[in-house]
Formats: C-alpha cells, sequence, structure tokens
C-alpha cells in the first residue's frame, strides 16, 4: 500500500497512542518517583521491592489472575468449539456476549445473593441433602466469580480463530484416518493458537488488577495489586506509591505479551 | 466497505435519537432554567420530593451529581473543572478541604434557623466555630450482632471481640481509620493518636484478632449481615439501620468505652458559583420540617434537635441512634492527621488485611 | 463430529448457558420483588418499575449511559481496526512487539490510575469535564479491546490474497475495502461488541472525567451503594437486558435474512451467466 493513504489511516490511531497511552504513562511514571509530601524520591520502589507486603501481593496477584486465566480457558474452549458447530453459530456467540452488558455491581451482588449462608444455592443443597456451606469469601468462589465475569472475553477470541477454520482441514484429517481427538489436537488447536493467545492476554491481564471482586467476593482475604492501588489513589492518596504499583503492572503486561508472543504466520498457503 | 458505512450511519442516527431523547427528559426535569443549584453528594444521600419541594418554594432547580468516597471527591474538587456550590464531606475531610483551601467560609448574616443544631453537634475539633461547615447527619461506629446467634446484652465491650468463641464470626468494615480506631480504644487510647508505638501496639493486637475475621467489606456488609452471612459486623451507624430496616434480629451497640463519632457536612467548595442558591438552599435544610423529612427518608440521625422532636417517638426513643448525654461524652472525632501520618495508619492496616 | 458428542457438547454448552444468565435472571426475579432488597423475595409486584418510569433523572442517565457506549464504540472500532491494520503492516517484529505492547498498557492500567491520569489530562487541557471527556475516554480505553479482536483475523490472512488483488490492478483502497475489510469483519464486529461492554462496565474512569451533569448509570450504581442500591436499578438492568436481548435477535435474523437473499441472487447471477 502507498505511504501516504497508509498514514492518512494510522495518524488516529498514533495520535491516541501519543494522547492516551504515552502521556498518562509519562504521568505515571513521573509520579511514581514522588512521596506523600511531594519530594522526588526512589523510596516508593525500595518500598515495593523491599518490603514483604508488596511482594507477597505480587505473588498472589500472578497466581490468582493464572488460575482465573486457567479455568476460563478450560470451559470456553469447549464452549468455543461447540458453538461454531452450531447452526445460528452468530446468534450464540452474541448471546455469550450479552450477561457482560449488565453491570459488575449488579451482577456481583446478585452472586452474593446466591452464594451466601441463606442464598439460593445452598437452599437447593438442603433440597438435596447437603448441609449448608459457607461459600462467600472463600478463595475458591472467588476465582469461580472471577472466571465467571472473563469467560465472554475468552470465548469470543477463541471463536473467531475457530471459524477461520475452513472444514476442509477437518475433512482432510478424518480423511486421512485421524480420530475425533487426533483432529481436534493435531489440527483444530494449533490452528486456533493466535485466538487462545489474544484470549489469554484478554483475561490474564486486567485479572492482575481486580479489585471489586476480590472485596465483594473474596471479602479481602486475597489482597491484589489492584486492591493496594485503589488503596493509595482512593484511601491514603499516596499517588506516589499507587503509581509504582502501576508501573510495576505495565512492566509485568510486557513481560506476558512477550511469553505469549504471536510470531506472525503469514497465512496458510 | 458499503455495509460498514451504512452500519455507522444507522449508528450515529440512533446515537442522535438517544441524545434527542435524554435532552428532553433533562430539560422536562428543568436542568436547563439559569437559576440552579449545583449539588455534589454521596449517591441517594436526600430525599428527591425535598429537591422538589425546593424548587417550588424558591424556583431554584437542584442538580445532583454523585461521588462514592471522600477521597474521590476531593480529587475531582481540588483537579477543577467542575462547578459544584454544594458538597459533602466527612468530619476530617472538611478539616484537609479546609488545610489546602478548597472552602469558602459560610457568611453567617446570610444563614438562619442556625439555632436548631444541637450544641453537641456544632464547634466540632474539625471545624471549630462551624467556620466552613453546617451539619448534615451524624452517627457512631458500632457492632451489629444478630440476636440468632448472640444473646442482646452480651456483647458491649471492643474486648469482647477478641473472644475465641466468635471465630470465622466478624465481619469489618474496610476503613483505616476505623478498624485502627476501635483497636486504639480497646487498648485506651485516642483514635487520633499520633504515638507510633501505640499504633503499632493497636496493629499486633488486630493481627490477634484475624482468626475472627470473615471479611473485611465495604458498602456490601449491609447485604451480608441482612443474608444473614456472619453473626456479627462493625460498621457504622447509619448502616445499621439500613440492615435493621432489612433484618428483624438485628441490633446495634456502641460499646460502653467509647467510639468514634462521625459527621457529614454541608460545605461550600471553591468552585462554588450560585451564592444565592447556595444559602437558599441552606436555609431551606436548615428548617426542622425539612431536616426532618430528610432523616425520616436517610434513616441517620440529624444533629437538627428541633428536627429530632419532629420524629416519631420509635425512633426518638432509640438510644442507639440517639445515644445519651454520657454515651455522647466519650465519643470522639477524627480530625485530620499528617499526610505521614495517616499514610502509617494505612500502611499498618493493610499488614493487618495481608495477615489472613 | 460424532452424534453421541454432539450431544454431549449440547448439553455442555446449555449448562455454560444457564451459569452465564443464572445471576442476571436473579436480578430480574428480584426487580419484581414487594421488598425493597435482593435478600429475600416478598411477593409479586411492579413497583419498581412504576417508580422507574417516573424518575426522570434515572431515566435521561440511561439514555445517556446507552448513546456514550453506542458512540464510543463506533469511533474506537473505527480508529482501533486502523491501528490494528497499522500493526500488522508493521515490517519489523521488534516495532510490532512495541507498538502492541503500548496499545496494551490501557488493558492493564488499573481504573483508578487511568481516571485519574485522564483527568489530570483533560483539566490541564482545560477540556471541560462532562460529555465530551468521558466519551473521549471512553473511546481511549476501548481501542486497545478493538485492535486485539482484530489482529489475529489479520495475521491469519495470507498476503498472496492482496498480492493477488494488487496484482490485478487493484488500488489500495479497492484492496482495503474489498479483500481486507470482509476477511477481518467477524474481528471488527467482536471488537464492537466487546467496546460496548467496557463502556457499559467501567465506573472508575467516567468517575474521574465527568463533571457539569453528565453521570452514567455506573457512576450512579456505585454512588448508590453507600445507601443499598434500589430494585429500581434492578427493573432498569431487566429492562436494558430484555431490551438487547431482543435488538440482538431481531439484527440476527435481518442480518442473516440478507446473506440468504444476497447467496440467493448470486446462484441467479450465476445461471444467467
Amino acid at each position: 500500500m502507498k505511504k501516504s493513504f497508509r498514514a492518512m489511516f494510522y495518524t488516529p490511531y498514533m495520535m491516541w497512542l501519543a494522547l492516551f497511552v504515552i502521556a498518562p504513562v509519562g504521568l505515571i511514571v513521573y509520579y511514581s518517583f514522588f512521596n506523600i509530601s511531594h519530594q522526588f524520591t526512589f523510596d516508593n520502589y525500595a518500598t515495593f521491592f523491599r518490603s514483604g507486603t508488596y511482594l507477597t501481593m505480587t505473588a498472589n496477584s500472578v497466581l490468582y489472575a493464572f488460575l482465573i486465566t486457567l479455568i476460563s480457558l478450560l470451559i470456553s474452549y469447549p464452549m468455543a468449539l461447540v458453538i461454531s458447530k452450531l447452526k445460528h453459530r452468530d446468534l450464540w456467540i452474541l448471546l455469550v456476549i450479552l450477561p457482560t452488558w449488565i453491570n459488575l455491581l449488579l451482577k456481583a451482588y446478585a452472586f452474593i445473593g446466591l452464594l451466601s449462608h441463606d442464598g439460593l444455592v445452598n437452599n437447593l443443597f438442603e433440597l438435596v441433602g447437603l448441609p449448608a456451606q459457607h461459600m462467600l469469601f472463600t478463595d475458591t468462589s472467588f476465582i469461580l466469580v472471577a472466571s465467571y465475569i472473563q469467560i465472554p472475553f475468552m470465548i469470543l477470541p477463541i471463536y473467531n480463530s475457530l471459524t477461520d477454520i475452513s472444514d476442509s482441514y477437518i475433512k482432510a484429517s478424518h480423511d486421512l484416518g485421524a480420530t475425533n481427538w487426533q483432529t481436534l489436537t493435531k489440527i483444530i488447536i494449533p490452528m486456533t493458537m493466535p485466538g487462545i493467545k489474544s484470549g489469554v492476554q484478554i483475561v490474564f491481564i486486567p485479572s492482575l488488577s481486580l479489585f471489586m471482586l476480590s472485596r465483594l467476593i473474596g471479602g479481602n482475604k486475597i489482597i491484589t495489586l489492584g486492591t493496594a492501588v485503589e488503596e493509595h489513589f482512593l484511601t491514603t492518596m499516596n499517588w506516589g506509591m499507587g503509581s509504582t504499583i502501576g508501573v510495576v503492572l505495565i512492566i509485568s503486561m510486557v513481560i506476558v505479551m512477550l511469553f505469549t508472543n504471536t510470531k506472525r504466520k503469514r497465512g496458510r498457503n | 466497505m458499503k455495509k460498514f458505512i451504512i452500519a455507522i450511519v444507522v449508528l450515529l442516527a440512533i446515537c442522535a435519537g438517544l441524545g434527542l431523547g435524554s435532552h428532553e427528559l433533562t430539560k422536562s426535569t428543568g436542568d436547563s432554567s439559569s437559576k440552579v443549584l449545583n449539588l455534589y453528594n454521596w449517591g441517594d444521600y436526600i430525599d428527591p420530593s425535598l429537591l422538589t419541594k425546593f424548587q417550588k418554594e424558591t424556583g431554584y432547580h437542584v442538580n445532583v451529581e454523585t461521588f462514592d468516597s471522600n477521597e474521590a471527591m476531593y480529587t475531582k474538587i481540588k483537579q477543577g473543572g467542575t462547578n459544584y456550590d454544594l458538597t459533602v464531606p466527612s468530619d476530617y475531610m472538611v478539616q484537609k478541604m479546609k488545610a489546602d483551601h478548597m472552602l469558602i467560609p459560610l457568611d453567617k448574616s446570610k444563614l438562619t434557623g442556625m439555632s436548631h443544631y444541637g450544641a453537641s453537634f456544632m464547634n466540632k475539633s474539625f471545624d471549630p466555630g462551624n467556620r466552613y461547615s453546617i451539619p448534615y447527619f451524624w452517627g457512631t461506629l458500632g457492632i451489629i450482632y444478630n440476636d440468632k446467634y448472640i444473646k442482646p446484652g452480651e456483647l458491649t465491650h471492643w474486648d469482647q471481640l477478641w473472644h475465641s468463641k466468635y471465630r470465622n464470626d466478624i465481619m469489618l468494615i474496610d476503613s483505616a481509620r476505623d478498624i485502627m480506631g476501635f483497636s486504639l480504644i480497646s487498648q485506651g487510647h485516642s483514635v487520633n493518636t499520633t504515638n507510633t508505638k501505640e499504633l503499632i501496639a493497636a496493629k499486633n493486637k488486630l493481627n490477634r484478632l484475624s482468626p475472627n475475621v470473615k471479611a473485611v467489606v465495604a458498602d456490601e456488609i449491609k447485604m451480608y449481615m441482612a443474608e444473614g452471612e456472619a453473626p456479627i459486623a462493625v460498621d457504622w451507624s447509619g448502616e445499621a439501620t439500613e440492615m435493621m430496616s432489612q433484618n428483624a434480629h438485628l441490633h446495634y451497640v456502641v460499646p460502653t468505652e467509647g467510639s468514634n463519632m462521625w459527621f457529614d457536612n454541608l460545605v461550600i467548595p471553591k468552585t462554588a458559583k450560585h451564592f444565592k442558591a447556595i444559602y437558599a438552599f441552606l436555609n431551606f435544610m436548615n428548617k426542622p420540617e425539612n431536616a426532618a423529612q430528610n432523616a425520616k427518608y436517610i434513616g441517620y440521625s440529624t444533629p437538627n434537635t428541633d428536627a429530632y422532636k419532629l420524629l416519631p417517638k420509635s425512633v426518638r426513643d432509640n438510644k442507639q441512634f440517639y445515644p445519651p448525654k454520657q454515651v455522647l461524652d466519650k465519643l470522639e472525632v477524627y480530625s485530620n492527621l499528617s499526610a505521614k501520618k495517616v499514610q502509617q495508619y494505612n500502611d499498618l492496616y493493610l499488614e493487618f488485611k495481608m495477615h489472613h | 463430529m460424532s452424534n453421541r458428542s454432539s450431544k454431549l457438547g449440547k448439553i455442555y454448552i446449555v449448562i455454560i448457558f444457564l451459569l452465564l444468565y443464572m445471576p442476571i435472571l436473579y436480578l430480574i426475579i428480584y426487580s419484581f420483588s414487594k421488598g425493597t432488597t435482593m435478600t429475600n423475595f416478598r411477593g409479586f409486584s411492579l413497583t419498581h418499575y412504576g417508580e422507574l418510569f417516573h424518575d426522570k433523572r434515572m431515566l435521561a442517565i440511561f439514555l445517556d449511559t446507552v448513546l456514550i457506549a453506542l458512540l464510543s464504540s463506533v469511533f474506537s472500532t473505527i480508529i482501533g481496526t486502523l491501528g490494528a491494520l497499522g500493526i500488522s503492516n508493521a515490517k519489523r517484529e521488534r516495532s510490532r512487539q512495541t507498538l502492541l505492547s503500548l496499545n496494551n498498557i490501557l488493558l492493564v492500567s488499573p481504573d483508578v490510575i487511568m481516571g485519574a491520569s485522564f483527568l489530570i489530562f483533560f483539566t490541564s487541557l482545560k477540556v471541560p469535564l462532562g460529555f465530551w471527556s468521558v466519551l473521549l475516554s471512553h473511546i481511549a480505553f476501548e481501542i486497545p479491546i478493538v485492535v486485539l479482536m482484530v489482529l489475529p483475523r489479520l495475521d491469519e490472512m495470507s498476503p498472496s490474497l492482496i498480492n493477488a488483488a494488487t496484482d490485478l490492478g487493484a488500488t489500495s483502497g479497492q484492496v482495503l475495502s474489498r479483500v481486507v475489510l470482509p476477511f477481518i469483519q467477524p474481528g471488527i464486529i467482536a471488537g464492537f461488541f466487546m467496546a460496548i461492554t467496557y463502556s457499559l462496565d467501567d465506573f472508575a474512569v467516567t468517575f474521574f472525567v465527568t463533571g457539569n451533569g453528565f453521570t452514567t448509570l455506573s457512576v450512579e450504581i456505585y454512588s448508590r451503594a453507600r445507601q443499598g442500591i434500589s430494585l429500581e436499578i434492578n427493573a432498569l438492568a431487566g429492562i436494558m437486558f430484555v431490551f438487547s436481548l431482543i435488538l440482538v435477535i431481531v439484527y440476527y435474523f435481518i442480518e442473516n435474512h440478507n446473506l440468504v437473499s444476497r447467496r440467493k441472487k448470486d446462484k441467479l447471477g450465476v445461471a444467467n451467466q
């Protein structure tokens, strides 16, 4: 494509990068070098890397984000696979997105109602004769509810890459005597890797900084980096420390990106 | 390509329709008139029918915008770009905003009805002489318990929360000052202490509370308690009224060794423009019948003593929400600490939360 | 797929769909409760819907929210798609990687940081806070998700397709509109829907950059949490949900109908030749 033509098209995106990404990041990095009394300092970074508090928190966040991503991937992949085989598949995929249009706080409140001690799930348990369980404020329920929130974001990119695979590949594979399982592991999954990778990025990265759910469903027994940022910006008003954590989050995002690096496959032909 | 262009045009047309619709709706509520007052308030923190009544009496239309924490409100007003005429910070925030020159002093000559307020609610340490603020609602920090699990009268002291029989039974409100505060009180210290030793002792004591703590949550605590999720909670009186109206088994106590007393206050931020409307509104809210109507709607305790007299007897006689003088004397208001000290409170509190 | 596994698959998606919709059904059921909270159901009533229709402020907020969601999604989808084209055209692997990392920064930044830095940005540029600042911010944080949805499709596209088109004498514009766009269309649509999702869900950023009487539903809901969220909000969520459900289904069948009739026409055309 011609250069001038290209430039005209990419200008808005580059402007966006400059104004809404690079400028705010510059601001965050700048703030991360100031303490609460507005003096220049490296203390924020020293605090972060020296105190066990923040390192434990980072480890926790990574662990939980990993589990949430894994669970949503395990649930989403078969889901996307089945939907991509349905007759009205585009409609079904829209129906997967629809629940995300309801406010997160409202859904979290609904989960509180469902999972609480006298809630619906326990009532069902009682009907079956099981004793009532304490389900709220456990790691399990936190991870499950967070996965619930993330599943649509995982299904969509996987579904998109599934619909790319033309039927002829699958037919060919069957003609060559491959079983369903072999077709899945040798053909379908490798061909949908780009979708899986972008799903992992879309889910893992925001999961590092969850704070609303870790409080509502996890009862703040799980403190993630997101909780700490929230606290530093809105409670202690120590924007310096909050920004420092932000910088750490951005760096870890870049690391994740490197791990899920998509080497460009230029076409299949 | 054609399809995309059609889609974009259709979507933009829908947007135009929506914009028109919302414009019509706001116009019908009178937003566009020149006689306005911009109130920056907590969500759902004023009886909407009072706003209609105010407009009928004075002709000023009140635009309400909402915030969900003192600090968020502070950031917005400090950055400017807004035109709020009145806002409702809590006690320590009044002091902080005052220190940062973000408030305009009240012109007492334009105020009427200040005599309706009780002496115990005026002239507090966060704003001596009420130069900047008029109390809006007040309350305490206390313990809420469910009588299905806890005998009434069993809990009267902060120290009892540490008892091993309440294992995994307690929910705490997610607020550094309040949680550190009750630990400090239980050790006989002030909630405004700046003594590092006392603060560390308070945190260590909180760490020992960990096995009893079920969760540390915010506003949702109301829902959890109403659901019977935990037998005990530490929360503010305002939240307690809300829960108790939903679940008759819940009760509220202010521990005998004392507690925090909080105030939400009407103040004029530096962004204010419509001063005639501001004083009309303040005077309107000072009137006992209006303050009483608001208190009935919100359910918090009103500092307007003459309004209190207009409330139903069942509310007036409730000693937990309108405590007698000897209890009031033991309550302490938070003062605004230096940034470093606030940081220390918060760091220690974060360590406690991580202790689980 | 064999019959048995497709039956298993159907059972599986039915279960997942039930789980996905359970909290929403729960919300909607409680919007019909006589009580005032989402804790115990107190008998059927329509009072909350009545309240809602008399609450003009709430309805205006609702319309504004949808307006911002649609408008910002349109713009972010356009800019994001162009951006994805740019990234996929990047010559060197390293510049691609850099662009992608920059792209994803807003996805990883916690909302509060984003909101606070946007606020500083707008106030220092003297942009008045309100509709426009909210719209700009929403466009800003929706762009990266659009890019992430479109990019894998572009990566899948074979360059021989473009080469063939150029060899046949197509201009850049024609290549884009006849070859590239149709191929990446599913990604664009997915990006658009994700953008709507992000817009409707955002609280923190909107909170910081709004002002002068403009509010969205999320901000209103979060700031009401202190007093307890009234079931009026459930009613609104319920209506919004049913409305979008109908919209999605109608959209799908119109789209589908068009496709089918166009295919028929194509076939006729082929027959006539």
